[in-house]
């Protein structure tokens, strides 16, 4: 292939459309349809009932809270719950998948027909149209071994673990997403965040990304113009962090820029990302959805979940992310862009755990998008590891509104909570950090500026108001940083008889 | 046409199937898989509109299990009927094609 266009070229050139598949592994105790336990971390084929196994003449059960689970995914999608849903088979062959087909559901999604609205980092907002969300099991594990390049092709043999075979999954597709431009590779990493958030408020998922519990596999295609009918599209399976969505969305509309503009032509196919070099590469041809001979699993009786279930389910969901960022701005009186900052921090639970401790909303988000921020950076933590509560925060934050503390002193008070010497309040005790207010230290030291600095007290005298500033530095020195600057300023101006 | 089948379709689905047959069977299979068809094709002369499609004979709905964890197998006796075991896993044959 000649050398890959530039980025800006190829969106300058071609109008990007993506289309993105997450599977969600559900945090049910069970499996899909049978009791074997959905934990991770079980010793290779423990987690197994002859179901998992698919062994002859089992049948299976559906989990009832699988089925809630997908319920709770489609209204919080927007989607509209089938009356009546059926199961079918997906038949194909592979090792991790012991029945020779998967369950799955085809042409009756338990949910369908939602709209998902979508925040980008800056603000910017869009729609993400859903076509379906429907109910399947996930496939047991392989591992490759053997072979001199340690891919499959080299490999000799293949070894299967089948703890993850049936496992629920629910599988949610989107329709075409256009109208991203350039911005395609933020959108589908912004879209797929925010249905981890999604499924984390709605607690159907630990939706970890980095164990595997929310998979996106992302179709990309490229047309002319956005008049245009659609191009040929391919899928980049399996990419399995934020930061991957966004760069294999990104070099797939590289890659296909770079194709078209030779005038050939896209080939359908899954095609696998390489976390090494940020590349795709080409996997098999994609099957017709005809070659799987889907058909009704006779093993299973339709569901229809009732509108008094659904109804019920739909009035405990719990506030949605979006719709709780959007409350928690307005009571906070916060700006979009200082909302922004704590949220993408990952500071919300913080900021408003604080707020609830005590603490003014200003405050609360000072401190953590702030000093703390800046202490993890330092020690190159998570801010969750520094060990400061909220409701430490809020001690500093009513040390700092009584006065007995500055901003200064409450960092050094910080760092105090931080090295573990305990609460705000024993920090400032034991340092001896606390304001000095006894006035008669404080008019020393006021005493002590004035008379060494006769050049400033003449500007002073003369009009210059804002020249004070440079006596109150003298002071804070004299008496280690623990003046109130508000009480010297007024002890200054009386001093000099101006007051 | 419904009713017909050629060979390349049944040869397209044996393949599928992983159901090994030559050329005779092949054509024996279209044959009687035509059949079957054809007798299919009279049955949706029948089925208008007004007859819903149904995968489930038995008027039977919302079938459920709790969501509660029972014995499970141990390792060993799930791979007591695997022709090969390595490290607690099923071994297979190499897989060609991708993952």
């Amino acid at each position: 292939m000649a050398r890959l266009l530039s980025y800006e070229e190829a969106v300058s050139r071609f109008d990007p459309v993506l289309g993105i598949e997450v599977h969600v592994e559900l945090g049910t105790r069970t499996k899909m349809f049978d009791g074997a336990p959905n934990s991770f971390g079980a010793d290779s084929n423990e987690n197994v009932t002859p179901v998992s196994l698919g062994l002859p003449g089992v049948l299976p059960v559906l989990n009832e809270k699988a089925v809630e689970y997908a319920v709770k995914i489609g209204l919080a999608l927007g989607c509209e719950i089938a009356e009546s849903c059926r199961f079918a088979r997906k038949n194909y062959f592979y090792p991790d998948v012991p029945k020779n087909f998967q369950t799955s559901q085809y042409d009756e999604p338990i949910a369908f027909d939602g709209v998902l609205p979508v925040e980008l980092e800056d603000g910017e907002q869009l729609e993400v149209l859903i076509e379906r969300a429907h109910m399947e099991e996930d496939a047991g594990k392989n591992t490759h071994v053997g072979g001199a390049t340690g891919r499959i092709h080299g490999a000799e043999y293949s070894l299967v673990d089948y703890n993850r075979a049936g496992v629920p999954l629910v599988e949610i597709v989107t329709r075409p997403i256009t109208g991203t431009g350039a911005r395609a590779p933020e959108v589908a990493r912004a879209y797929v965040q925010t249905l981890r958030d999604i499924f984390r408020a709605l607690g159907v998922s630990e939706a970890r990304m980095e164990q595997g519990n929310v998979r996106a596999d992302i179709n990309v295609s490229l047309r002319e113009s956005p008049d245009a009918p659609l191009g040929t599209r391919t899928e980049t399976k399996n990419v399995n962090s934020f930061r991957s969505i966004e760069r294999a969305v990104r070099y797939e509309i590289q890659r296909q820029a770079t194709v078209l503009s030779q005038g050939e032509k896209i080939i359908q196919e899954t095609r696998h990302f390489h976390e090494d070099d940020g590349t795709t590469s080409a996997g098999r041809v994609k099957s017709d959805a005809d070659d799987y001979r889907y058909f009704p699993e006779p093993d299973l009786v339709p569901v229809e979940p009732s509108r008094e279930w659904v109804d019920q389910l739909r009035a405990s969901l719990p506030e949605l992310p979006a719709a709780r960022r959007r409350r928690l701005r307005q009571e906070w009186g916060f700006s979009e862009l200082e909302m922004r900052d704590v949220v993408n921090a990952n500071l919300l639970d913080a900021v408003e755990a604080t707020v609830t401790a005590g603490a003014s909303p200003a405050a609360a988000r000072k401190w953590w998008t702030g000093e703390l921020t800046r202490q993890a950076n330092a020690a190159e933590k998570d801010v969750a590891e520094l060990g400061v509560t909220p409701e430490h925060v809020a001690e500093l934050a009513g040390l700092v509104d009584a006065g007995k503390l500055n901003d200064k002193l409450a960092r050094q008070v910080l760092a105090g909570v931080i090295e573990g010497e305990g609460g705000p309040g024993e920090v400032m005790a034991a340092r001896g950090l606390e304001l000095v207010r006894d006035d008669g230290a404080l008019e020393a030291a006021v005493e002590e500026a004035i008379a060494g600095n006769p050049d400033v007290v003449e500007k002073i005298k003369g009009g210059k108001m804002q020249a004070i500033g440079a006596l109150i530095g003298p002071i804070m020195k004299a008496t280690r940083g623990q003046a109130d600057a508000g009480r010297a300023r007024e002890l200054i101006i009386a001093k000099l008889g101006l007051g | 046409m419904p009713g017909e089948i050629t060979t390349e379709q049944v040869a397209h689905l044996a393949q599928l199937a992983r159901i090994a047959a030559d050329e005779q069977e092949l054509a024996q299979l279209s044959q009687d898989l035509g059949k079957i068809l054809g007798a299919v094709a009279r049955v949706q002369e029948i089925a208008t509109d007004e007859v819903p499609a149904t995968s489930h004979p038995i008027p039977l709905s919302n079938v459920y299990r709790e969501d509660v964890p029972v014995p499970t197998l141990t390792q060993e006796e799930a791979l007591s009927g695997a022709p090969e075991a390595a490290e607690g896993k099923f071994a297979v044959p190499q897989i060609l094609g991708e993952e």
